[in-house]
């Protein structure tokens, strides 16, 4: 339900103008044909109010700069890691031991570019711009999960991959489907699907390789170990250092805390892993009687820090793929573009001499 | 690995999985390499596509895997043209165009084969899908004209190949043939293409991948597919 929508005749969405939408702060410069504050002034509570209600914000509803800007760097960044994420899988897609596994890997790889665009296209709801995204993403102004920084270098990976950060991705992305903005809440829907579906996936391949061969479950061990840590620090910071979360939490866009999902997510993986025959590489898991909860070890929050800062085992690889693609690519773009202008043109032609028939 | 007798239908039918499975490798080597998103959702769909096509030709004769993975490449039985490596976009658009006419042609012949009627559908699509990518580069800028024009020049001597018949398949070839030189042709005109001349084209004249004769990057393409298969004999996955 829409009730922030500012009796403006204009067809543009709020902020889609020029100078406004993507990194738009507080500061962005006043938009016709009311200045950001009077605008506040007049719509701040009913925006307010339907936020506090649990309505829906639509595209074409007022909203806080901040808000928009939050949104767009979040909706941007997940779509980021959905593109950025189909590399370390891909590179497995021409190496599948089965023709089952092939087929499962190359849907879920497409699956993953089809979620990119989605997002992208949520994103571009509030103003911002693929193409201008696609830059920040490519110039390392705007980030992707950490998690993908971390090589493939099994085919349990695959699994691994799967169950865990698919895992993880389910875990903070099922709240999102409530999330306060309309576009993303219902592109989180359909996201959460699909990623489900990958999961069980990769639960069931590691389970069929810790049934298999020795060599296959030492296989489905060693990446477990490697991913387990990786897969926890895509809750993001501990709380007391989340700097936009209290933010995120008033505005509905974030449902629980960090800390709160990480915890259900090993809530949930320590029964699956002793299901799988498999353990997690934490002495200091042990379950929590008085807390009905499972306790974990410390998080090397140094690491992840590293990783965040373009210093992980993939970064440099993984951006530089992307670029490369994109520059490869310019020619095609180029080439549609020209080709679209000129079949346009031609259109154009025919319907004037049509018309002076 | 028991091979089907050269001749029969099986043998026609290994052929016909080869192709498909081979081309689906060569564009799930695109995966994360696209020029835009939205061809990392049609390539992998199109790979996909031939996938469940060689899945369900090599079911009918055998175990799937132990066709894909366990035969060496003397055993492969799939034209030269769906072997060549992917080249830049137009290469693989020119690739896509060729075998997806001819695919779609043969399949259309082959109403009775169970592969057929949803195969059909599906390879009318990849045939669309290079078409339209065809008029966009042929009919682009001067770079994506040339790019394009080079990818044809230089895989044109592998579609004289597609031709030969694969005897018990219900097919006309010569009609095949006929139908596939005046569709192709009619694409790369309105692309604002050169048709080389003749079918097969100046220079050698490519051929031998029904025979299992294949050119030197095939091997490659079958050591990374069959690697970790054969590193784990009799295992499961």
């Amino acid at each position: 339900m829409t009730t922030v929508l500012p009796g403006t005749p204009s067809d543009t969405p709020a902020g889609a103008g020029p100078g406004t939408g993507a990194d738009a702060g507080p500061d962005a410069a006043p938009r016709a044909p009311m200045d950001a504050e009077a605008a506040a002034r007049a719509y701040g509570p009913a925006f307010d109010a339907a936020v506090a209600a649990d309505e829906r914000i639509e595209p074409r509803d007022w909203m806080p700069d901040a808000y928009r800007a939050t949104l767009v760097r979040q909706i941007a960044q997940h779509a980021h890691s959905e593109i950025i994420g189909m590399q370390p899988e891909a590179n497995w897609i021409t190496r599948a031991p089965s023709l089952r596994r092939k087929a499962i890997l190359m849907a879920k790889v497409q699956d993953e570019a089809g979620h990119g665009l989605y997002l992208y296209s949520a994103a571009e709801t509030l103003g911002a711009s693929r193409d201008d995204l696609l830059d920040k993403l490519h110039s390392g102004r705007q980030r992707y999960s950490s998690i993908f920084n971390y090589p493939t270098l099994t085919w349990a990976d695959v699994g691994a991959i799967g169950w865990l950060v698919d895992g993880a991705a389910i875990t903070n992305q099922v709240p999102l489907c409530r999330c306060s903005y309309g576009p993303y809440a219902r592109a989180m829907v359909r996201v959460c699907k699909e990623e489900s579906f990958h999961q069980r996936q990769g639960y069931e391949l590691l389970l069929e390789l810790s049934r298999g061969t020795e060599a296959q479950h030492a296989m489905a061990q060693d990446a477990v170990d490697r991913w387990w840590w990786p897969s926890l620090m895509m809750f993001g910071p501990p709380d007391d250092e989340s700097a936009h979360s209290a933010q995120s939490m008033e505005w509905k866009i974030k449902r629980h805390s960090n800390d709160e999902l990480r915890q259900r997510f090993v809530d949930i993986c320590v029964p699956q892993a002793e299901a799988l025959g498999l353990t997690l590489p934490d002495p200091d898991l042990k379950w929590n009687e008085e807390q009905g909860r499972w306790d974990f070890g410390a998080i090397d929050w140094d690491e992840f820090k590293a990783v965040l800062k373009g210093d992980g085992p993939c970064n440099e690889q993984r951006l530089t793929q992307r670029r490369t693609a994109h520059e490869e690519g310019a020619w095609v773009r180029e080439a549609a573009a020209a080709h679209a202008a000129r079949k346009q043109a031609r259109t154009a032609t025919e319907r004037e001499g049509a018309m002076a028939r | 690995m028991p091979e089907p007798e050269p001749g029969t239908l099986a043998a026609a039918e290994l052929a016909l999985a080869d192709d498909a499975l081979v081309l689906s490798q060569r564009l799930g080597q695109w995966a994360g390499h696209a020029p835009v998103l939205e061809e990392e959702v049609a390539l992998a769909n199109i790979a996909l596509d031939l996938l469940g096509q060689a899945r369900t030709l090599y079911s009918g004769l055998g175990d799937e895997d132990a066709l894909a993975f366990l035969r060496e490449e003397r055993a492969f039985r799939n034209c030269q043209l769906v072997e060549q490596p992917n080249g830049d976009f137009a290469a693989t658009i020119v690739r896509q165009l060729f075998f997806s006419t001819y695919q779609e042609l043969l399949y259309g012949q082959l109403t009775t084969h169970p592969l057929a009627t949803k195969a059909v559908r599906e390879v009318a699509y990849h045939r669309d899908h290079a078409e339209h990518w065809t008029l966009r580069l042929g009919d682009g800028t001067t770079e994506s004209h040339d790019r394009t024009q080079r990818a044809v020049d230089g895989l044109w001597r592998h579609t004289g190949e597609l031709f030969q018949p694969l005897p018990e398949l219900d097919v006309d070839w010569s009609a095949l043939r006929a139908d596939w030189d005046t569709r192709v042709a009619d694409v790369l005109t309105r692309a604002t293409l050169r048709v080389p001349e003749g079918a097969q084209g100046h220079g050698w004249k490519a051929g031998g991948g029904r025979q299992g004769l294949h050119t030197e990057s095939f091997g490659r393409l079958l050591a990374e597919m069959q690697h970790l298969h054969r590193s784990h004999p009799g295992a499961t996955w």
